[in-house]
């Protein structure tokens, strides 16, 4: 099971670890996103002042919120394709039933926290007992979510709600030392990353990614994988309500507001190195992810990129970056990119042996994950990778 | 596992393709000499002669009732509709482009409250309405149902694009019947009247004017253009680039598709990058996130222009800015409802029918605020519906027909 050297690593040995762990996929996120705001820095030093650069959190924290929920959807082995369009109603709902009206602010939030719960309840009960994909589900659910605000609004914008209400997502903690101003939508980031951070080490957290490595094997374990399976979608549509909340803030009400943000998680997941699939993948990571994607559109801007270029040099960057991501992840599979391949057995002699790997593949992928210090691809034998390769689908 | 990855990554690729795929406007469905005819003004939308036109038709005292600015005319080539003229109450059969923008609304709100009036005064008996949702194929199914199906008397179509909807229209001209195309245009000269106000090129003419003489030369202006494409937003911004560029004034450009949140990114990184120094728009749509972007960021107003829409007009008034509101004016709604009865009644109508448009300049931003108070923000002030039944409560409750 170990790889470890037993003498304790000499200061090389660590500066290799590092190495390895920022070129894994794991790790490369982190490579990408710091190679994109010094990239941002040298075309524009300001950036790098405190003031600004918490503005850019703001920035980034609803697509950041989205993405930790669709993470835990992709993490259990499904995809959430709704949630850019119920950022979409959320926005819709808040500026249409709170208008001016201060005191409707609560009421307001409160429904649209219950709308979003009961969106992810829809979604989670169709897949589980429906035994519908959820790509279809909430493929359907994104149209009705989008074809009921086009009914409602006609695909314009209406007011804006009570300035109170955007304040969330607008204003913040005032006259700061150092950052000037600490926005809400940081605090609520900050809040929202370490609760998931805290859920996906509990029990209930690393079911998620059981069920999304092996469902069979996880039923079978005694969980009740239907309830694992649609409180992902609950959090996940919860999270998109957040973003909804945030965004209403930041930018006001437009039946634009939320578009194409269920393809910015998925990509901001996949590129902090989350498997499509399920049952690999760090939360943390994910939000790297949604950072290194805002910070590239950033650059994009700086760099001052014609704007009818700028979405396919989006495009492509955004591909070789997950390709990148798979490839390693493929070659770490196949155990011979970042570790000396000599002391395991060929991938070809594993394949002789898929039974005892069945036998223990749930097991690699939810401890992977509880521990960011255990990431490192030494900790575990590619031998099982590569079973788990031949197994066919779980 | 390997398997099912490969899958649902493939998958989420089409997915995405599709999603991108039905965004684009492009005439997949016109006749290929149609689509040649596009991909060439992609490359250039810039028209001399017709930044000639517009220039000298914003400087005409148009002929017409005065206080009816929709029944208005400049430089006009009147046409004789005599063998049209006949009695009773017409059917008319409307295929819309979409409502799917405010300033689109608030028009199809007008022509309704118009088309009510017609039907007292006993001149149109119904309109049948088929709205294209954005969609060129949905359009020419629209158009095609019309002639085949729709029983009508008179067609009044306004296009969702200009070249794909060509041949369509040319099959209504073919029935015999009086078709009216309006706002967007077509490229045949069939249609008894083409309305429309005077241009993209004057919209960007008045703006940039504007911008040039309130700014200085080497100041930066950002430009926010809703989506490409579309002839009359890429020749506001075809006219606008062209004087910037002239006046040594420094302009980039954005598409945004009217997402205020992209809005508030594309000026926050602006501003990061350097002072900004004016916003132009080509559409209203969005100017209130680009000014709470100033805000946010704590640095002084730009010199800006947007749109006759209210969320605009009122942030204009309560910033105190320095700015400009172009119109394109949303009056020429009622027009062709108005342009059915005069066809109708064998009066002569101008062959290309141009509407007054006129900017809200700074001075009169009071008036036209106290005159629609009540509106909501997606209202827009020229709409021009002051005497028709139903004002302003029917604006003001903005409930879709």
């Amino acid at each position: 099971m170990t790889t470890v050297t037993e003498a304790a690593p000499t200061t090389g040995e660590r500066i290799a670890a590092l190495g390895r762990n920022l070129i894994s996929p794991r790790g490369a996120v982190f490579l990408l996103l710091a190679v994109l705001l010094v990239a941002i820095t040298i075309l524009n030093p300001s950036f790098a002042e405190p003031g600004q650069f918490i503005r850019f959190i703001q920035r980034v924290a609803p697509v950041a919120i989205v993405a930790i929920g669709q993470y835990f959807v992709i993490v259990g082995g499904e995809f959430d394709l709704s949630m850019g369009s119920v950022v979409t109603a959320q926005v819709v709902i808040a500026g249409n039933l709170i208008g001016e009206d201060d005191a409707k602010s609560i009421p307001v939030l409160l429904l649209m926290l219950a709308f979003g719960a009961l969106i992810g309840l829809v979604n989670g009960l169709i897949v589980s007992f429906l035994k519908v994909p959820s790509f279809i589900v909430t493929l359907g659910m994104m149209l009705a979510l989008l074809g009921g605000v086009l009914y409602w609004t006609g695909g314009a914008a209406t007011g804006n709600p009570a300035d109170n209400f955007r304040e969330i997502g607008r204003g913040g903690i005032r006259d700061l030392p150092v950052i000037e101003i600490l926005p809400w939508s940081v605090v609520v980031l900050a809040a929202i990353l370490a609760l998931a951070i805290w859920f996906s080490r509990r029990p209930f957290g690393r079911t998620i990614i059981a069920l999304g490595d092996n469902a069979t094997t996880t039923g079978f374990a005694g969980a009740r994988t239907w309830w694992v399976k649609t409180s992902t979608f609950v959090i996940s549509s919860l999270s998109a309500t957040v973003a909804g909340v945030l965004l209403v803030g930041y930018a006001g009400v437009h039946p634009s507001v939320g578009r194409g943000y269920e393809f910015i998680a998925i990509t901001a997941v996949v590129l902090g190195g989350v498997v499509l699939g399920g049952g690999r993948g760090w939360v943390v990571a994910a939000v790297a992810g949604a950072f290194a994607l805002e910070a590239l559109f950033t650059l994009l801007n700086f760099a001052g990129i014609p704007s009818t270029w700028r979405d396919a040099v989006q495009g492509v960057i955004i591909i070789l970056a997950v390709a990148y991501a798979a490839t390693t992840f493929r070659a770490r599979r196949k155990g011979h990119a970042l570790e000396a391949p000599a002391s395991h057995p060929s991938p070809d002699a594993s394949q002789t042996s898929p039974e005892t790997a069945n036998q223990t593949s749930p097991a690699p992928g939810a401890k992977e994950s509880d521990d960011p210090s255990s990431a490192r691809p030494a900790a575990i034998p590619s031998s099982q990778r590569a079973d788990n390769e031949t197994k066919g689908g779980s | 596992m390997r398997r099912k990855f490969t899958v649902v990554s493939a998958m989420v690729g089409a997915l995405a393709l599709m999603t991108l795929a039905g965004c684009t406007t492009d005439p997949n469905v016109a006749a290929p000499s149609a689509e040649a005819e596009t991909t060439e003004e992609a490359v250039e939308w810039f028209d001399q002669a017709l930044f000639d036109k517009q220039d000298a038709e914003r400087d005409v005292v148009p002929e017409g009732p005065e206080d009816q600015p929709w029944l208005q005319y400049i430089n006009a080539e009147m046409v004789d509709t005599s063998s049209f003229a006949s009695e009773g109450a017409k059917k008319a059969c409307f295929a819309n482009a979409s409502i799917s923008n405010p300033w689109r609304q608030t028009g199809w709100i007008t022509m309704n409250q118009q088309l009510k009036v017609l039907q007292e005064a006993g001149a149109i008996s119904e309109m049948e309405t088929r709205d294209a949702q954005d969609s060129d194929d949905t359009q020419i199914a629209d158009i095609d149902y019309f002639i085949n199906e729709g029983n009508c008397d008179v067609f009044i179509i306004s296009p969702n694009s200009t070249a794909a909807m060509t041949p369509a229209v040319e099959r209504a001209c073919d029935t015999g019947k009086p078709v009216i195309v309006f706002d967007r245009g077509v490229q045949t000269d069939c249609p008894v009247t083409f309305i429309h106000p005077i241009g993209g090129f004057a919209w960007g003419i008045d703006t940039a004017e504007f911008l040039i003489g309130e700014l200085e030369e080497g100041d930066k202006v950002v430009a926010l253009r809703i989506l490409a494409g579309v002839d009359v937003l890429e020749q506001r911004w075809a006219a606008a680039e062209k004087l910037f560029d002239e006046a040594g004034i420094e302009a980039v450009d954005y598409f945004t598709g009217a997402d205020p949140a992209e809005i508030k990114k594309i000026i926050s990184d602006e501003l990061a990058k350097g002072d900004v120094q004016g916003v132009w728009m080509d559409a209203g749509d969005g100017a209130v996130a680009a000014i709470e972007a100033f805000e946010d960021a704590g640095v002084d107003y730009p010199v800006m222009t947007g749109e006759d829409e209210m969320s605009f007009l009122r942030k204009w008034k309560e910033t105190g800015l320095t700015g400009l509101a172009p119109v394109y004016s949303n009056f020429q709604w009622r027009t062709p409802l108005l342009a059915v009865q005069k066809i109708f009644a064998g009066e002569e109508v101008p062959k290309e029918w141009v509407l007054p448009q006129s900017p809200i300049a700074a001075e009169e931003v009071d008036e036209y605020l106290a005159l629609n108070e009540g509106m909501p923000d997606g209202h827009y002030a020229k709409f021009g519906g002051e005497d028709l039944p139903g004002y302003p409560q029917v604006w003001e409750e903005r409930v879709m027909p």
